[in-house]
């Protein structure tokens, strides 16, 4: 499929009344001040069964979420959902069981995962009820805004962005 | 003598997280703690201070599978607290709003979160390798849920078209018109989850429950009623606060809601299902029927085939307003506020939800308690436990494990309404 007839989603995943569980959010509300034109961008709350929704017939999805996997707050994963396994525990601090890691190993299950499916999880430390994200995962959001654009003109230049991208914390 | 401890230390497929501890002496269960952290009434008082407009906003973050019943909680408070009666098309409309997020929320935890447990497996995605079109069936039913709270709501998460007094869009008659194509085949759907679940290995488990929902004198219960149980009680929803009330309980940061008169009480599907048999539309019925339940189902684990009935009613009930609809000439009641504090409460999916507003006459929100229906069950839960874990002894320790957690999940429990997370710890000295 050429990217001409291609359909990427970008979704922010979270909840802002929820500390550094609203990260997701975050960051594409950052996105949405100078959107990447014929990018759809999504606010989700994290039920992983809507996800599966989301991304009919997309072509090319990228994930934002907060994670507690234990790693320094503010450090940002980057996963290849479509060549690997999410580490389920890394979305252990979802408000909801069936997260995202979930939603995108029953769409693999279920042969309803789309070609290119990229999750950003970032660090959280704070997931108690409140407004407001921590410092260093502030800190992070910036930097995720920016690496999912340059990721997304990849793809829409003709490349690949799964395989121009390294799958390990930046 | 050694003792044995249960401690579960993450609960799985329920919605947030959760925490269960049972210590065993031999053959006796000496202690049943539930542990959920509940965030400090947050929301209570964040709501402090705000416009009375922002409530539906500000509540539907609460919870991210069950927006629409806070909303709805939220707005019959301030309306009852202004004097503001929303009927006819209006009312219509916050019933087929209902009607989908009882199906989007009832579909995922009958499939996704409770299913896996009677068909031993330990998570839908295992259980979706060996039967995808039976899951694809439950995500199909929760897509025709999310789109009925989409259309009448605005969005499928946290719905921005709800507010005090109605609605700010209202939609045309056309508009329904394939969302009804959708029902028809959803209740379909439904009717096959009945058949489906029913056939599920169900252990004996009887309790003398105090069952309160709702009860109208028409309807199966959504956002109006009197508030009943099978013990006697039956009250305006005003009146909740003299008779229920929250305990502390120190082994848990939530709040266990108890009957002043006779304590624990069970919330949800069941208690609904139990009270109001008579209201469920006669496909409902005959499903129940043909499932093997009568009038009244006192077992927990049975609940999966309630709430599968209970799909079947959302379904039916969605049909039955969509083909009686007229667009009404106004998306809202006019709204005038006035000093009151006003009460609501409606049937979220997971059992009955509180809401009670203190307002000045300037609309400002003074303060406000919320009582989620999870909150309102620990204690049966806790009680549930008392009697599954000794009656389950012998069982080898992953499969009482398993049981504990499932019977946690027979509930439904939305713990990230009631709390923040719940470990469950199972130790075995």
């Amino acid at each position: 499929m050429t990217p001409g007839h291609a359909r990427s989603l970008i979704i922010g995943i979270g909840n802002p009344y929820r500390g550094d569980d609203g990260v997701g959010i975050a960051v594409v509300r950052r996105l949405r001040a100078r959107p990447p034109s014929g990018v759809t961008i999504l606010e989700a709350g994290g039920e992983g069964a809507a996800l599966l929704d989301a991304w009919t017939d997309a072509t090319n999805v990228i994930l934002v979420d907060a994670v507690h996997s234990g790693a320094p707050p503010g450090t940002i994963h980057r996963f290849d959902a479509a060549a690997l396994e999410i580490p389920r525990r890394f979305f252990h601090y979802s408000t909801h069981a069936f997260s995202v890691a979930e939603a995108v190993e029953l769409a693999r299950t279920l042969a309803q995962l789309p070609p290119c499916v990229i999750v950003y999880g970032i660090e959280g430390r704070n997931f108690a009820a409140g407004v407001g994200l921590s410092t260093e995962v502030e800190q992070a959001v910036t930097a995720v805004a920016v690496q999912v654009l340059e990721e997304m003109r990849a793809f829409q230049a003709g490349g690949t962005p799964c395989l121009k991208f390294p799958s390990q914390p930046i | 003598m050694n003792g044995r401890t249960i401690k579960v230390e993450s609960l799985a497929r329920v919605e947030g997280e959760g925490g269960l501890f049972v210590r065993i002496q031999g053959e006796r269960v000496t202690e049943v703690q539930l542990r959920i952290f509940e965030p400090p009434r947050f929301f209570e008082a964040f709501l402090r201070g705000r416009m009375f407009s922002e409530a539906p906003d500000i509540t539907a973050r609460i919870c991210g599978i069950c927006p629409v019943a806070y909303q709805m909680s939220a707005c019959h408070a301030v309306e009852d607290a202004f004097g503001v009666q929303v009927d006819g098309q209006l009312r219509a409309l916050r019933r087929l709003l209902y009607c989908g997020e009882w199906i989007e929320s009832h579909a995922l935890h009958v499939y996704m979160l409770h299913a896996p447990d009677f068909l031993g497996y330990e998570d839908a995605i295992r259980m979706a390798k060996d039967h995808p079109q039976v899951v694809q069936r439950g995500l199909r039913l929760k897509k025709t849920g999310n789109n009925i709270v989409r259309l009448v709501g605005g969005r499928e998460i946290h719905p921005i078209n709800v507010r005090v007094g109605g609605f700010y869009r209202v939609p045309g008659k056309q508009e329904l018109a394939p969302l009804a194509e959708e029902l028809r085949r959803a209740r379909d759907a439904a009717l096959e989850t009945v058949r489906w679940v029913a056939a599920f290995p169900f252990p004996a488990f009887d309790r003398d429950y105090e069952f309160v929902a709702l009860r109208h004198p028409e309807e199966y219960p959504f956002n109006e009623g009197r508030l009943v149980s099978n013990k006697g009680l039956d009250i305006a929803v005003r009146e909740y606060d003299q008779h229920f009330v929250e305990e502390h309980v120190a082994h848990s940061n939530a709040l266990h809601a108890v009957l002043q008169a006779r304590g624990a009480y069970s919330v949800g599907p069941l208690a609904r299902y139990n009270l109001n048999f008579d209201r469920l539309s006669l496909l409902a019925q005959e499903a129940a029927r043909t499932a093997g339940l009568g009038a009244v189902c006192r077992n927990p684990f049975q609940s999966i085939v309630v709430r599968s009935v209970e799909l079947v009613y959302a379904c039916d009930e969605a049909l039955r307003l969509i083909a009686q609809y007229e667009m009404p000439d106004r998306p809202a009641a006019d709204i005038a506020p006035r000093v009151a504090t006003g009460f609501g409460c409606t049937e979220a999916p997971r059992g009955i939800l509180y809401h009670r507003s203190r307002l000045d006459d300037h609309g400002v929100i003074l303060d406000a308690k919320i009582v989620p229906p999870t909150s309102q069950n620990q204690k049966t839960i806790e009680g549930d436990l008392w009697q599954c874990v000794p009656a389950n002894l012998e069982l080898p320790k992953d499969t009482l494990q398993w049981r504990c957690e499932q019977a946690v999940r027979n509930y439904d429990p939305c713990i990230s309404c009631a709390t923040h997370f719940l470990h469950l710890h199972i130790e075995r000295a």
